[in-house]
């Protein structure tokens, strides 16, 4: 029995490499300087989907949600080896929360279609919450299972796996179709393949498209650069290369539980961090201060 | 979601497992009694179990005035659903105004799911809870006494308040040891409201095969002295440094997320907001540059020394002695030191 996985995967900011300049004079954050990524766990989310098609057939959907630059995560999936890529891109979107974003993935995996699985990364390295998964996993009525490990038996519609709860761990068995986060210590992700980097780094959404013909004909009629775009799609939809690119209106969402007036949660106050520099006693990197400060502290009945 | 229930309790989730209470549950039910006293409502926390109505008078010791018990076998181990269903349905029922989570996996396993069912927002690993107004800059109009859910966000650069001022119930998620742990007053009185909830077929869908659990290896809470690392160590071989260290003046090992992503040590040693929040006599940082979030977990230390070669690192801001160097040099330099005393 063949299995269909779709796969949620986001374009996070690398938080990890955040440097002095992210704050601006005014204390906003200046997102340009960061360089954004593959958020790491949706890797392995995507290696647990491609490992089940790979063992059982099937295919593979991946989906973000995003402005239109996150298209390059579907692009690094598709080098990877996905059947189908799409994005969920709409201005109407912005602000969402976890629980607008929830909303807004379940209607575009509804109109993505049949499944079996739907995969996530734990959490995201922008916002740490880990709450998508199991908030999408209730918007389509799904079993969520949490820190997915491993699958230990699959067949026809029963699956057997294993989570692992930090301290221990526990084995399932639950029916399809179901949703799963899947631990970074789940596996290996593959690297893209060279072939399909070829085949399919020319890969464009409706979007990007038009910002690239608009780029490249700045002086050009609004006619003429309509009709470019129109050789430009029906050229990358022959060659297999169109990411498919939805609004809230194809996927049929209902905007009073989008964005920001589907989001429960406000942001109130955000403070950039100011340190304090508090006096603190500086000692030389010395043998002769290191044991002054350690006779102070046993002095003081800090130590021993 | 329910309708703003001014009048609304102050709940806690009351996290067990093997008939013992996770100690975040604690902790919540001493901040859900200031929360409470603030809003002049009740504090109360929701357990689900079988056969742990015993557990009623902890919670009540540490501040709950009333214990929502629900005694079921489908409840005797955690399974997502019908937990789920059990808190949804008394949300529903009793209309709190505030419901609290202790950020353990199982907390984020559950929470996420009530808040999706219930519409309501839903904030995750809070630093702070306040009650506080908030006025909407459009329209002007004025919410009073919410509860303000205080978060480090975006790596640490910035500490964001969140609200949720029209879905209620307002919902947090808050980390084992952010909030202090009180003694408890056995002499606190409570009442016990047994509640009964029923299951469908799809609640129960899910079957526990076999489960595991390993006792904590390492209790960073208890400990007096920490001896934590950072990037700054460099790799998993002068990590070591960290352990002798800690063995020298017999304490425990700390991390940095760094130090926890780059595989040095395991992510039980991480110290900070996603990780453990501790309050030692004696922190050692060496190598940790101090984001915001570690210092969220460490900074009520009574005694910080940082080790870091970079004078500027944000760490020195919080520490009581700093020493800029090398560690790999710094480091020796303090055993050997000790070891003279000793």
């Amino acid at each position: 029995m063949s299995y269909h996985c779709i796969v949620c995967v986001k374009q996070v900011p690398d938080t990890s490499r955040i440097t002095g300049d992210v704050m601006k004079p005014d204390g906003t954050l200046n997102r340009a300087v960061l360089p954004a990524v593959f958020n790491h766990d949706d890797l392995n989310a995507l290696e647990a989907a491609l490992s089940v098609r790979d063992s059982h057939g099937g295919t593979v959907t991946v989906v973000t949600m995003g402005p239109m630059g996150a298209a390059e995560v579907l692009r690094e999936s598709l080098y990877r080896g996905v059947d189908r890529a799409v994005i969920v891109n709409d201005r109407r979107a912005a602000g969402s929360d976890t629980l607008a974003t929830g909303y807004i993935l379940s209607q575009a995996i509804r109109k993505i279609g049949r499944y079996d699985f739907v995969f996530c990364g734990r959490q995201a390295i922008d916002g740490d919450t880990a709450q998508v998964g199991p908030q999408l996993a209730e918007k389509l009525g799904l079993v969520q299972i949490t820190y997915f490990e491993k699958i230990l038996e699959l067949s026809d519609r029963t699956v057997r796996l294993r989570r692992n709860v930090g301290n221990g761990w526990e084995v399932l068995e639950t029916r399809l179709p179901l949703l799963l986060t899947v631990l970074d210590t789940a596996n290996e992700p593959r690297p893209a393949a060279a072939r399909r980097v070829m085949q399919y780094k020319r890969a464009r959404t409706v979007g990007e498209a038009a910002c690239e013909i608009s780029a490249a004909m700045p002086d050009a009629t609004e006619q003429k650069r309509d009709a470019e775009q129109a050789v430009r799609i029906e050229k990358l939809k022959m060659n297999d290369l169109l990411i498919e690119q939805w609004d809230l209106d194809d996927i049929e969402a209902d905007l009073q539980w989008c964005g920001i007036s589907g989001s429960p949660t406000k942001v109130h106050r955000v403070q950039s961090i100011v340190l304090t520099k508090e006096g603190y006693t500086e000692l030389p990197p010395t043998e002769e201060g290191i044991r002054g400060l350690i006779h102070e502290l046993i002095v003081d009945h800090t130590l021993g | 979601m329910i309708e703003q229930n001014r009048k609304g309790e102050v709940w806690v989730f009351a996290e067990q497992e093997d008939e013992s209470l996770n100690e975040v549950s604690l902790e919540l039910c001493g901040k859900a009694r200031e929360l409470a006293d603030r809003l002049s409502v009740r504090a109360a926390a929701v357990l689900a179990g079988w056969n742990v109505r015993e557990l009623s008078y902890r919670l009540i010791a540490h501040g709950a005035d009333k214990v929502y018990y629900v005694h079921d076998t489908h409840l005797e181990h955690y399974r997502t659903l019908p937990y789920a269903r059990v808190m949804c349905r008394l949300i529903a029922k009793h209309k709190p105004q505030i419901v609290l989570y202790g950020a353990t996996p199982l907390g984020r396993d559950l929470a996420p799911r009530i808040a999706s069912e219930m519409r309501a927002g839903l904030t995750a690993d809070c630093t702070d809870l306040q009650i506080g107004d908030y006025t909407e800059p459009k329209t002007n109009a004025v919410h009073k006494n919410l509860m303000l859910q205080i978060r480090p966000a975006f790596g640490g650069n910035i500490i964001a308040t969140i609200i949720n001022y029209d879905r209620w119930p307002q919902m947090a998620t808050v980390r084992e040891g952010v909030m202090r742990l009180r003694d408890g007053d056995p002499k606190r009185s409570g009442e016990i409201i047994e509640e009964k909830v029923e299951f469908n077929d799809f609640d129960l869908v899910v079957r526990l095969i076999e489960r595991h659990r390993e006792k904590r290896k390492i209790n960073l809470k208890a400990a007096r002295t920490i001896v934590a690392g950072g990037a700054g160590v460099g790799n998993k071989e002068d990590f070591q440094l960290i352990h002798d260290l800690a063995g020298a003046v017999g304490g425990a090992v700390g991390a940095s997320r760094a130090a926890v992503d780059g595989g040095f040590v395991g992510a039980e040693h991480q110290v900070g907001q996603t990780g453990t929040t501790v309050r030692p006599a004696l922190y050692i940082a060496c190598g940790i540059s101090g984001a915001v979030q570690h210092r969220a977990g460490m900074e009520e230390s009574a005694k910080i020394i940082a080790i870091n070669w970079d004078r500027e690192a944000p760490i020195f801001s919080v520490a009581h002695f700093g020493i800029v160097g090398d560690l790999r040099k710094v480091i020796p330099m303090m055993i050997k030191a000790i070891k003279e005393r000793a």
